[in-house]
């Protein structure tokens, strides 16, 4: 294990490396997801906004 | 065909698409990226020349791959979306961007990482790494383009624009080490050609290589989808399907 773990000498930059891609693995994945539910929560408000048709039939809500 | 193409690119039905398949894509990704690691970090054996060190390979080139397959195919869904004005299209472009600017800098990282220990430097003017730091400027370029328009069907014409126009760089990244002489080593793997590394090292580079295309298809779902939700918002169906998911809103 510890053999493993020294990487023949190499251990500093193999796992740097290896760090590095975990954290773009996820920033990738927490970021995109984030995206998705940003947009549906502004999806749902503009929705709520532009609902109430009947009592404000002149007055222009869109605002996309 | 045609008929298939059209109703995935109507959104209702790309969004329906894209979000049940992109946690399969994503989960299958990461199953196949852990298999990628464990062969190449611990099965395959040590090189002959730079030890374990050889070992960065697994996390540099898929990365690299990403960097330059990212970008084109961000181009292609660029000039669909210029020349048939195809929203859906420029909707991808606009998703794939972050994805390709984070593996390329993950590219030009590993790759600085790889470079100490083998060739004594953190980083030199070489034309692979040069064009390698330019396709990232290039990524940044887009985004920023993109954030300084409030109109979105601006955004899409001029950030297209430069997507399209900075395929140039991608032939220079390619040949960048068959042009000039470089620093940086040839392919190890070429299309026509038997490889030029052996079975054990090969087949986690492989697996690698295919689950970071997975893994990046996964994420680009994603962020297609917010795409199409924020382009889409005044829409009956984005307004059917956050009354839905949101209660009455």
């Amino acid at each position: 294990m510890n053999e493993f773990l020294a990487m023949g000498g190499y251990a500093e930059y193999v796992w740097s490396a290896f760090g590095l891609w975990l954290v773009t693995m996820g920033y990738n994945i927490i970021s995109a997801r984030r995206k998705m539910r940003t947009s549906l929560e502004q999806a749902a408000i503009n929705a709520a906004r532009r609902q109430p048709r009947t009592t404000h039939k002149m007055t222009k809500t869109n605002d996309a | 065909m045609w008929t298939w193409f059209h109703k995935l690119a109507s959104p209702p039905h790309f969004y329906k698409v894209a979000t049940i398949l992109a946690p399969w894509f994503l989960g299958v990704s990461l199953l196949l990226s852990a298999l990628g690691i464990w062969g190449g970090l611990v099965l395959a054996p040590a090189d002959y020349q730079q030890g374990d060190g050889f070992r960065i390979i697994y996390l540099h080139v898929p990365s690299a791959y990403l960097s330059t397959a990212i970008y084109a195919l961000m181009a292609g869904a660029s000039a669909i979306g210029l020349i048939w004005r195809m929203k859906l299209a420029h909707a991808v472009a606009a998703g794939a961007a972050p994805i390709g600017a984070s593996f390329t800098a993950l590219a030009l990282a590993t790759g600085a990482i790889w470079g100490k220990p083998m060739w004594g430097t953190y980083w030199e003017w070489d034309p692979r790494l040069t064009s390698e730091l330019i396709l990232l400027f290039v990524y940044f370029g887009y985004m920023s383009l993109r954030a300084s328009y409030e109109d979105i069907n601006k955004a899409d014409r001029a950030s297209g624009l430069l997507a399209v126009v900075g395929v140039v760089n991608l032939p220079i990244i390619h040949y960048s080490v068959i042009w000039w002489s470089s620093l940086h080593q040839g392919p190890s793997i070429k299309k026509l050609d038997a490889p030029s590394i052996t079975g054990d090292m090969l087949w986690p580079l492989l697996l690698m290589i295919g689950a970071s295309t997975l893994f990046f298809v996964a994420v680009l779902l994603y962020r297609v989808s917010a795409e199409v939700i924020d382009r889409e918002r005044n829409s009956r169906w984005v307004h059917e399907l956050v009354g839905e998911s949101a209660g009455a809103g």
